[in-house]
């Protein structure tokens, strides 16, 4: 089973796609999976959800699971 | 005797314009909120300004999470509903292209007195603009692009 990773906006930009994939089991959590996927520790201002509800770095990843990770928001 | 009614509130994206004031008639209408229970509506309009930063912004592109944004929005409504004897919330935002002079965001909220009314209407907005997955692209007048980096204070 793989988890999804979506990017949005400026963080999309920089990263240079909108999604990524891991296996279950490369990564336990949502920092975890950033540390794995960008080779470093998930930065500060980085926003995470995980299944469309915010979420901490610590949060524990299950099979399927939906990560997005985004720069802070400016709607309004 | 008058009925306990329940409060309700809508949430809405918009990617073409629209017209808060209409929209804000519209639900008035569809919601009932002229039955004697409603004494005070309090209503925050966002419109996009042809500035920022000192710079000449031709077009904004507001980018959105589909599902988790609408989420977020419902949630919001549903905490002001409940911290807030409010009868009804709105909440409509716009996502796409928006030119300057365009409405981008409308909430409201309507109570028996004006109190909860600015209170929970604040809170719509204020909650919308640090939680609700939204960002703002300006292309600028001399060809620059770029993401709008935090939302002003107030």
């Amino acid at each position: 089973m793989t988890i999804t990773i979506r990017y949005f906006a400026s963080l999309r930009e920089q990263v240079g796609r909108a999604e990524d994939h891991l296996e279950t089991g490369h990564a336990a959590t949502v920092g975890e999976a950033w540390q794995r996927l960008h080779g470093q520790a998930m930065p500060a201002r980085v926003l995470a959800a995980v299944n469309q509800e915010y979420v901490a770095a610590d949060h524990r990843l299950a099979d399927g699971d939906e990560v997005a990770f985004f720069p802070p928001v400016t709607g309004g | 005797m008058a009925q306990e009614q329940q409060a309700r509130s809508l949430v809405r994206l918009e990617d073409t314009r629209f017209e808060p004031w209409t929209a804000l008639g519209a639900f008035e209408r569809e919601t009932g909120l002229d039955d004697g229970r409603t004494g005070a509506a309090s209503v925050f309009v966002g419109t996009m300004r042809d500035f920022n930063v000192g710079d000449d912004v031709e077009q904004l592109f507001l980018e959105h999470y589909p599902g988790m944004t609408e989420r977020e929005l419902e949630r919001i409504a549903a905490e002001a509903l409940e911290r807030w004897p409010v009868n009804a919330c709105l909440i409509v935002h716009r996502v796409g292209l928006i030119r300057p002079g365009e409405p981008i965001v409308l909430t409201a909220a309507w109570s028996a007195h004006r109190g909860a009314a600015f209170d929970a209407c604040r809170h719509l907005i204020e909650a919308l603009k640090h939680r609700a997955p939204f960002w703002k692209r300006e292309d600028l007048r001399d060809g620059r692009q770029r993401w709008v980096s935090e939302n002003t204070p107030a």
